[in-house]
């Protein structure tokens, strides 16, 4: 379990982190969501022990952030980068062995990892001569190579297509089936919606917004439906428990975007609408992660 | 500390493993003492690539009939016509030159299509003077041996007293190997110190900077960089000095044998064909003694001394810069940036070789000199000139104490910019935001 009490982050000029505090659950896919500039990556430096915060504290099972946890942490920073003239399997094996494996374990575990993403035949080659999508390969593998329970991946699906992002999703979640803790950040709403367990979203350094992802969906529910009927369309007045925002026709489909009334429930609607038409669909409208992230941001 | 030897191991292995490295390793030193014997045997036989100048002569005041004698440079040819024919031909002719000497000696020309260079003007005036010279003794009735011993010049050998007694100073080969290990250390300076710089710029624009210090402490990246390419710079001067000793040592073998016997030869030859001459026979004495000094000179350098100081003063001087190169680098984002921050580093290096040239070999115990060589960022250079005239072992072991002591102060306050300046990006990096940086907090 990763705790992050009262960080305070100041840098001249601007407060990237005000007194942000996370509980972050052992094997889960915790998403830390936020826009550009939110402190996410001062966040993430924190618990890398790359930079220290100003005031408040991170705690990883109980025990003060300390230097035997860099052993066990995996970073996947946004901005991928290399050796460009090193070879891909010196570096890798250079990589592991400044996270504390040996030279032998290294190269093991290495070959292991290149015969995964069947990349073993890259082995001598040197980064400049690799597809971005090979380096970003390569980059994962230094990243998970020492085995960390806790992985920071920022937009770790960046610079991939489809096929292979499937396959870092895949290699991700065996990962944390395995017991990893996966933090994960992204400006991809859906890839959160698919992943994360719980997510934390930052805004010009504070945390606007914590929980787990279904619990969050649900508080933004707002008693709206999509209702869909067959004939012509309708006009309702202020007799039906709900009121309309937004009305289209499709073929010959009517659809209504519709909110309940406060003292009204989806049976009264039903009530309401059976007598009138013949009824194709009611079904309510959950805000996407997108929604939510875009409401959030711009309260 | 498993992890700096990591990073150590990987700045040198990368480095080392090129095949630029070998290629300057081992033809440096060769292009070294290929350029110098070509300025030396060039400055010796300065015409040796020039041609044969055909010059004609109009000698009115018979003075210097078949006096002139042809040398491989030269060749002089005799005219008798009149002087106004000569000259106005004179563009027509293939001669090269025209000397033309009056009766009174006085305005003496010499012409030529181009400019006649002050090379062959010279010689000629050399040749006329002695031939004069003999003719106007000549006719003072002055023998010219007695001329010859009373002209003989003094020589003064610098000498130095020690407790164990004196001993020839060797002021000639002071300068020269303070010269060149001053110039050297001036080099490998700005050469490594550059590199550093690259090295730490290339992990930020490439941003594996930031995957290397989830891992290790920003300061032990820095260090291992550094220590790093100074013991390549190590390494390469380690093989120069090995490779430039044992290439003179048989350069010099060969050259001494080979002297030693064309000068014998050359001896026995002239005592031969002119017995019980013995003013040749003293020349080549003299000659031989010239020679012989000149060996001493060369054996008189302590190298040992010279090669540990020298190595020292590289190794620590290197140290303290490429620490400032490190904070450079890490400050900016491309290479173009650097060149506001080179000034100020570069400037005491320049100021120290400047002066060396001048003001340190020509008084080593000043008290410029002395502070020169006491400030950590000069005394790299500055006491490389002056060891060679002989510090007191105090001055020598403060200026290494105060150089070792500049180098962690330097290391520590590059450390607290370059921590903050590898993760910024896209912030221009100005001396206040350096200021700045070095005030932040961990």
């Amino acid at each position: 379990m990763v705790s992050i009490h009262n960080i305070v982050k100041q840098y001249a000029g601007y407060r990237a982190l005000d007194d942000v505090s996370i509980e972050i659950e052992k094997g889960k896919i915790f998403g830390l969501l936020g826009p550009n500039g939110a402190g996410k990556t001062s966040l993430i430096r924190i618990i890398n022990q790359i930079t220290a915060p100003d005031s408040g504290e991170i705690l990883i099972d109980g025990a003060k952030l300390n230097q035997s946890h860099i052993e066990k942490i995996g970073y996947l920073p946004e901005e991928r980068g290399l050796y460009k003239k090193m070879e891909i399997g010196e570096q890798i094996l250079y990589l592991a062995r400044l996270k504390g494996l040996s030279r032998d374990e290294a190269r093991r575990r290495a070959k292991y990892w290149f015969q995964k993403l069947e990349i073993e035949s890259w082995w001598n080659k040197k980064i400049e001569e690799l597809s971005k999508g090979m380096q970003q390969k390569a980059q994962f593998v230094a990243t998970v190579i020492h085995e960390p329970t806790i992985l920071i991946l920022d937009e770790p699906f960046s610079g991939f297509d489809p096929v292979n992002a499937e396959i870092i999703k895949n290699e991700i979640l065996e990962l944390n089936q395995k017991g990893a803790t996966i933090i994960f950040s992204t400006h991809r709403m859906e890839s959160v919606e698919e992943l994360c367990d719980s997510i934390a979203l930052l805004n010009l350094g504070h945390k606007i917004l914590n929980g787990k992802v279904k619990a969050i969906k649900s508080t933004y529910r707002n008693n709206t439906y999509l209702l869909e009927y067959e004939g012509n369309e309708l006009n309702f007045d202020s007799n039906a428990p709900f009121t309309v925002l937004a009305q289209n026709t499709i073929d010959d489909y009517q659809q209504i975007k519709l909110k309940i009334n406060d003292n009204s429930t989806v049976n009264d609607v039903l009530h309401f609408m059976l007598p009138l038409v013949l009824l194709n669909k009611l079904e309510e409208i959950i805000p996407t992660m997108n929604d939510i992230f875009i409401k959030a941001v711009s309260k | 500390m498993n992890k700096i030897l990591l990073i150590i191991q990987r700045e040198y292995l990368s480095r080392v493993k090129k095949k630029s490295f070998l290629v300057i390793t081992f033809l440096v030193p060769v292009l070294f003492i290929a350029m110098y014997s070509a300025i030396i045997y060039l400055a010796v036989n300065p015409d040796v690539l020039g041609d044969k100048k055909k010059i004609q002569v109009i000698d009115e005041s018979g003075w210097f009939a078949n006096q002139l004698k042809s040398s491989a440079t030269m060749q002089f040819t005799y005219d008798t016509a009149k002087y106004a024919t000569v000259k106005s031909n004179f563009l027509k002719s293939d001669y090269d030159y025209l000397l033309y000497i009056p009766a009174s000696l006085t305005g003496i020309q010499l012409y030529g299509e181009k400019k006649p260079s002050t090379n062959i003007t010279q010689k000629i005036e050399e040749t006329l003077s002695n031939v004069a010279q003999s003719h106007r003794l000549a006719d003072a009735h002055i023998d010219s041996t007695i001329l010859a011993n009373a002209q003989k010049s003094i020589s003064i050998e610098a000498m130095q007293l020690t407790q164990k007694g004196d001993k020839n100073a060797h002021v000639g080969a002071a300068f020269g190997v303070g010269m060149i290990c001053a110039f050297l250390i001036y080099m490998a300076l700005l050469l490594y110190g550059v590199q550093v710089m690259r090295g730490v710029l290339e992990e930020k624009v490439s941003r594996i900077v930031e995957v290397i210090i989830s891992s290790v402490k920003p300061m032990q990246l820095m260090m291992g960089k550094i220590i790093g390419v100074g013991l390549v710079g190590l390494t390469q001067f380690v093989l120069w000095i090995v490779l430039s000793i044992s290439l003179t040592t048989l350069a010099g073998t060969y050259f001494i044998k080979n002297n030693s016997k064309t000068l014998t030869e050359k001896t026995t030859e002239i005592s031969k064909a002119t017995p019980g001459n013995a003013a040749t026979t003293a020349a080549i004495a003299q000659n031989n003694k010239t020679e012989n000094k000149i060996m001493d000179e060369i054996k008189s350098i302590p190298v040992v001394y010279t090669v540990t100081c020298f190595l020292f003063y590289f190794l620590f001087g290197f140290l303290l810069y490429s620490a400032v190169f490190a904070a450079v680098g890490s400050a900016v984002d491309s290479e173009t940036e650097t060149q506001q921050f080179m000034m100020p580093i570069t400037l005491p290096l320049i100021f120290t070789i400047t002066l060396s040239q001048t003001v340190i070999v020509n008084n080593p115990d000043s008290s410029l000199s002395f502070w020169l060589s006491m400030i950590p960022f000069t005394s790299p250079i500055a006491m490389m000139i002056r060891i060679q005239y002989g510090v007191p072992d105090w001055q020598l072991a403060l200026s290494m104490l105060l150089l070792v002591l500049g180098f962690v102060f330097t290391c520590w306050a590059a450390a607290r910019i370059y921590r903050v300046g590898i993760l910024m990006y896209g912030k221009k990096a100005s001396y206040k935001e350096l200021a700045k940086w070095f005030m932040y907090k961990e």
